[in-house]
């Protein structure tokens, strides 16, 4: 058994200047609750997190974006139905269909929120056994094509937390059948399936790769000791290097 | 087609409400007012009507009624409460900042940060609809934090129900586990600890104790008080409804002509959504400096806010009750004070910072209305469209309520109940004795319902939201991390057993307290405050007073000796089903530091070949413990406390832990050595190879005792072959009792223990997680 | 196949949160004419064959123990539907 780093053991790699550089929005809505998380996920990997709001009426000029998990508007109507309508998302939609293909990461409630704008196909319903499910849940990398999976290799599994109420993915069988056809999985849950999700889908991108959704947390595996148990505990960071070296890259 | 019921009209009078005016009560003085069944006892409504020098108004009555209540007052235990602030040593305060008193105590962990936490009990709205219930006791804990000026960081829940299998025990299990989930996870505050106790003695009252913690710089440390003639007082937050107002119907007829219809629900709804909101808003005008006095609306609404923060400030208060928002419109001026709609906090503002003030609650669309404003008249004016409803000094109803000093005497029954023990009772027959009965009952043990693994119920709590969380369940103790550059961080265990309590309340308290200590201790922490939910019977059953007074006495002589100070706490009476009370469940808090949470020492073995240790030393103690509870007794004494040997155990720990020599820790308590071995196996599915010989021999007790025996300050660590030298002569330089009883073994999946059958680890898990989800789905 | 549909509303004096977020997102949709909103439940009750009094009966009683919490909620409604 390999000795488990201590927590806080600085297991972030080396912020390059090159990437200090790059800017990743953060949105908070009401009832967001991962936005300090994720954040801190943004600054770990090496970038500058920036905070948006959702009723700011410009992005910021961010390289990328996260909208992470939580409850926003309490996820009364729907998990996501009114933060979709929020000012911030109609710029967030705008820049991730526009040419420069904004990257865009839905965590959880983010996931169900890019969903609700039909940025990703398909939608969440409540766990198939009804209760708020937290584990450490192992998935497997289908898609290293994204903007969000490229520090990742095809198959590879890697553990992060899950903790959802409303995580049950659903869509038409023609939906599906797309979404595997045009390789647009790009997480699946390994072992067992946690909520029910169709074809045990966790997490998908749209055509483009730009826009990454998915319900475990990856943000809350970034830090030895403060993540999952399982492996190094940091599996989830690859998401933030992902998307750094994606922008470093464009900007080449 | 059922009828939706009427929403009742005001009068059709010009006014709203025939108002009861301060004028129109000292014209009327023989009106008849309801104050019976507002609860109040005669002698407690004369005493109104003397601080008065009139009867109350309508308004008044409301006050006083649910400010002299035993839930605020505190009239029953507040005498022998004193003993916390009595019994503390210059040492003890050393690190108080903010002590009893306030809405949470605040303990300095150096660097310039603080923190705050607090148990309260939500028992018996949690039995009527266990999910508001329980998700309200969440709220309204967490709310307290924040009125310190604290960043709420975690939360924990002990909960004591019925029967596992009784019909009734689903429904209370389901709907508070799911409210603390729907309403902590909405939050993002994780849960870190807990406990989950059945026992039929809680079957018609249970107990969902909620526990918050918040961390703050120590400049950011807000107080409930109104000071400074001409700031402004403004109510923030949900709008006012009739919640748990319910039976105080009566006020219906606070304008004593009974025309209106009344219905108001007794149970508060709970909106996590709003909560979360006003955490983030009150945090901002915490950075901003923009409130004075800050106090968070529970129990008593209004009543409570407005007399405590003038009581507490330098001058008087006048408000206008027309100018609260109200979600139902018919609400009577006496209800309106009395409401206890959730999601609501009172500030006191300087007139500079009122539009600062307003464009934090327009950033978070949080509805407000000024209220009044802090004056120099010392008194609490409350004012109905200009008319004067309430004119009292607000000490008289805040702080200066009634005190009783109730009869109390041991019980007849404690000679007997004590004289009864286990050992050579008719439940002791057949005590295991071969390999394969001890194998039967150490896995009868695991997967009996107190000792069963929790899971089922932890994993519907996020327990990773904030990203700091570096301990929680199935751990001794929950730890947080405080300060992301230094690792600073904090640890928090909660521990009661009522059934010691039974048997012998001031050892029962005490036993709790060195239970929470030694789990603090266990994971490394340097304990450092405790908070305390006392919960019990009728405190007019001289019995239960007697249970009361021992147990506060036990518990306050135990944090003297252990050196930790009570910061705050909650005391909750009248827990009883029909004239049965509960055991006497004093539920302990206690909260301590660690300078680098990095350091924390998990509960299970993962390094094959560390020596194993068994630390302390193994009595004969078998009554009260859940080996006899199994088997359906109870009687005797509990087992032996020893504080000082609890401090230099959890000195032992804390060292060990600082310095590398353990790298796990379990504390042996209910279910004895058995579980903590199980436990600290199923923790990482890592087992060992145990011998119980030289415990046997030196403790001169069978190998069934060993086991299952629930001797105090003990625990079980793992020690690294490289610092097995180094530990033992610590151990030994503090003169405390040791004994290496075998190793770490991570490839044989099974915890062998000589004299007992092998018991595989997945068995044991089998056994362990199989319980709860067996009853509960 | 009939159903009995079952309306489950919160009580009009409870706080319904449901409600209260939807009331305040729909202005910012640019939809001003509602000052109030209340989200209850729906339940569709399918019976095989004819709905008797004693059927509409039982559906009723368990709207009341089971479909609702009558600690909180009302039963508005129940009501027969042909498929």
């Amino acid at each position: 058994m390999t000795e488990q780093p201590l927590i806080g053991e600085a297991v972030a790699i080396a912020a390059e200047p090159r990437l200090a550089g790059a800017r990743i929005g953060v949105v908070t809505f009401p009832g967001t609750l991962d936005d300090r998380d994720a954040a801190r996920a943004v600054r770990l990997a090496g970038a500058t997190p920036v905070a948006l709001w959702h009723a700011d009426t410009t992005l910021a000029d961010v390289d990328a974006v996260v909208i992470p998990g939580g409850f926003s508007y309490g996820d009364y109507l729907r998990a996501g139905a009114i933060a979709r309508f929020a000012p911030l998302m109609s710029k967030i939609i705008d820049a991730a269909n526009s040419e420069a293909r904004l990257p865009v990461l839905g965590i959880c409630n983010g996931f169900q929120i890019l969903t609700e704008s039909h940025l990703l196909p398909g939608s969440m319903i409540k766990n198939d056994h009804l209760k708020f499910l937290c584990r450490d849940q192992v998935l497997r990398v289908e898609n290293t094509a994204t903007a969000w999976t490229g520090d990742y290799t095809a198959g590879q599994e890697i553990t992060v937390p899950l903790k959802n109420q409303d995580g049950q993915y659903i869509a038409d069988e023609k939906t599906l059948d797309a979404l595997e056809a045009e390789n647009r999985v790009v997480f699946r849950y390994v072992g067992w399936n946690p909520n029910g999700s169709r074809r045990d889908i966790a997490g998908i991108t749209n055509e483009a790769g730009n826009v990454v959704g998915l319900m475990p947390h990856p943000e809350h595996a970034i830090e030895a000791g403060f993540g999952p148990e399982n492996g190094s505990g940091t599996e989830g960071l690859g998401f933030f290097t992902s998307v750094l070296n994606k922008i470093v890259g464009d900007n080449k | 087609m059922t009828e939706t019921p009427a929403v009742a009209k005001p009068a059709e009078s010009g006014k709203k409400f025939n108002i009861d005016t301060v004028e129109n009560a000292a014209r009327t003085p023989d009106t008849e007012l309801p104050w019976a069944e507002l609860g109040l006892k005669q002698n407690e409504f004369d005493e109104v009507v003397k601080v008065l020098g009139r009867r109350p108004t309508g308004a008044e009555l409301a006050m006083y009624s649910v400010m002299w209540s035993e839930h605020c007052s505190y009239k029953s235990s507040k005498n022998h409460l004193r003993q916390f602030g009595e019994k503390v040593t210059e040492e003890m305060k050393k690190d108080m900042l903010v002590g009893i008193g306030e809405n949470a105590g605040v303990t300095n962990l150096g660097d310039g940060w603080a923190v705050t936490f607090k148990i309260e009990s939500h028992n018996s709205p949690s039995f009527v609809e266990p999910y508001q219930g329980a998700a309200t006791g969440i709220g309204g804990i967490v709310r307290d934090i924040i009125s310190m000026g604290a960043r709420p960081v975690a939360v924990m829940d002990p909960l004591r129900f019925g029967a596992i299998d009784h019909p009734d025990t689903a429904r209370v299990m389901h709907g508070a586990v799911a409210g603390i989930g729907g309403y902590g996870n909405s939050l993002g505050l994780p849960n870190i600890g807990g406990e989950m106790v059945f026992d039929s003695v809680y079957q018609g009252n249970p107990l969902v104790n909620a526990l918050a913690v918040g961390v703050m710089r120590h400049e950011d440390i807000r107080l409930a008080n109104a000071s400074g003639k001409g700031n402004k007082v403004v109510l923030f937050g949900a709008r006012t409804g009739g919640d748990g107002i319910g039976g105080a119907s009566v006020l219906a007829s606070e304008s004593f002509d009974d025309t209106k219809p009344s219905k108001r629900p007794a149970v508060q709804v709970g909106d996590p959504f709003a909560e979360k909101v006003l955490i983030e808003c009150c945090l901002e005008l915490f950075k901003g400096s923009l409130v004075e006095g800050i106090q968070d609306l529970g129990a008593a609404g209004i009543s409570c806010a407005t007399s405590e923060l003038a009581s507490n400030g330098d001058g008087g208060m006048q408000v206008e009750l027309t100018s609260v928002l109200l979600r139902d419109p018919t609400l009577t001026p006496g209800e309106i004070l009395m409401s206890e709609s959730q999601e609501r906090m009172m500030a006191v503002v300087t007139p500079e910072n009122v539009e600062a003030f307003e464009a934090v609650m327009d950033k978070w669309a949080v509805e407000y209305s000024w209220l009044g404003e802090v004056t120099d008249t010392g008194r609490l004016i409350i004012t109905w469209d200009g008319e004067v409803i309430v004119d009292v000094d607000p000490r008289t109803v805040a702080h200066d309520g009634p005190v009783y000093d109730r009869p109390y005497a041991r019980p007849e029954w404690q000679d007997s109940v004590q004289a009864d023990a286990f050992t050579g009772s008719v439940q002791d027959a057949g005590r295991p004795a071969a390999p394969s009965e001890l194998a039967a009952a150490v896995t009868e043990l695991v997967a009996s319902p107190n000792m069963c693994s929790k899971a089922w119920i932890t994993n519907q709590y996020d327990r990773y939201v904030g990203g700091n969380t570096a301990m929680a369940f199935p751990d001794d103790a929950g730890v947080v991390r405080v300060d992301e550059e230094t690792g600073l961080g904090v640890a928090l265990a909660t521990d009661a057993n009522g059934r010691y309590t039974y048997l012998d309340p001031y050892q029962g308290a005490q036993l709790a307290l060195a239970e929470a200590y030694r789990n603090v201790a266990t994971s490394g922490a340097i304990p450092m405050a405790v908070s305390d939910c006392l919960n019990f019977g009728s405190p007019e059953d001289p019995d239960v007073m007697w249970q009361l007074a021992e147990a506060i006495r036990g518990l306050s002589d135990a944090c003297m000796e252990l050196g930790i100070p009570v910061t705050g706490g909650n005391v909750s009476l009248y827990n009883q089903t029909g004239t049965t009370p509960i055991h006497p469940s004093p539920v302990v808090a206690v909260l301590g530091k660690l300078d680098d949470v990095a350091r924390r020492t998990p509960s299970g073995w993962r390094e094959d070949g560390q020596a194993i240790y068994l630390l302390g030393t193994t009595g004969s103690e078998l009554d009260g413990s859940e080996w006899a509870n199994m088997r359906g007794h109870l009687g005797g004494r509990p087992p032996k406390v020893d504080l000082a040997a609890e401090r230099e155990l959890g000195q032992i720990l804390i060292n060990a832990s600082r310095d590398g020599m353990v790298d796990s820790a379990h504390d042996v308590s209910e279910g004895g050595l058995a579980a903590a071995l199980v436990e600290s196996s199923l923790r990482y599915g890592v087992g060992a190879r145990i011998s119980l010989q030289d415990v046997m021999d030196r403790d001169g007790v069978d190998l069934f005792t060993a086991l299952f025996s629930e001797s105090q300050a003990r625990a079980v660590v793992a020690v690294p072959r490289s610092e097995e030298i180094r530990f033992k002569d610590m151990c030994t330089a503090r003169g405390f009792a040791h004994v290496r009883i075998g190793v770490v073994d991570a490839e044989g999946g099974t915890l062998e223990i000589n004299g007992v059958d092998t018991l595989s680890l997945d068995a044991l898990r089998e056994a362990h997680e199989g319980t709860l989800p067996k009853y509960f789905g | 196949m009939p159903r009995i549909v079952v309306d489950v509303m919160p009580k009009p004096e409870i706080l319904d949160p449901q409600g209260k977020a939807i009331v305040g997102a729909l202005p910012r949709l640019g939809f001003t004419a509602f000052s109030g909103v209340r989200q209850g439940k729906r339940f569709e009750l399918t019976v095989d064959g004819e709905v008797t009094e004693e059927i509409l009966a039982q559906a009723r009683n368990a709207a009341e123990t089971l479909l609702s919490n009558p600690v909180i909620e009302d039963v508005v409604n129940v009501e027969v539907v042909e498929a």
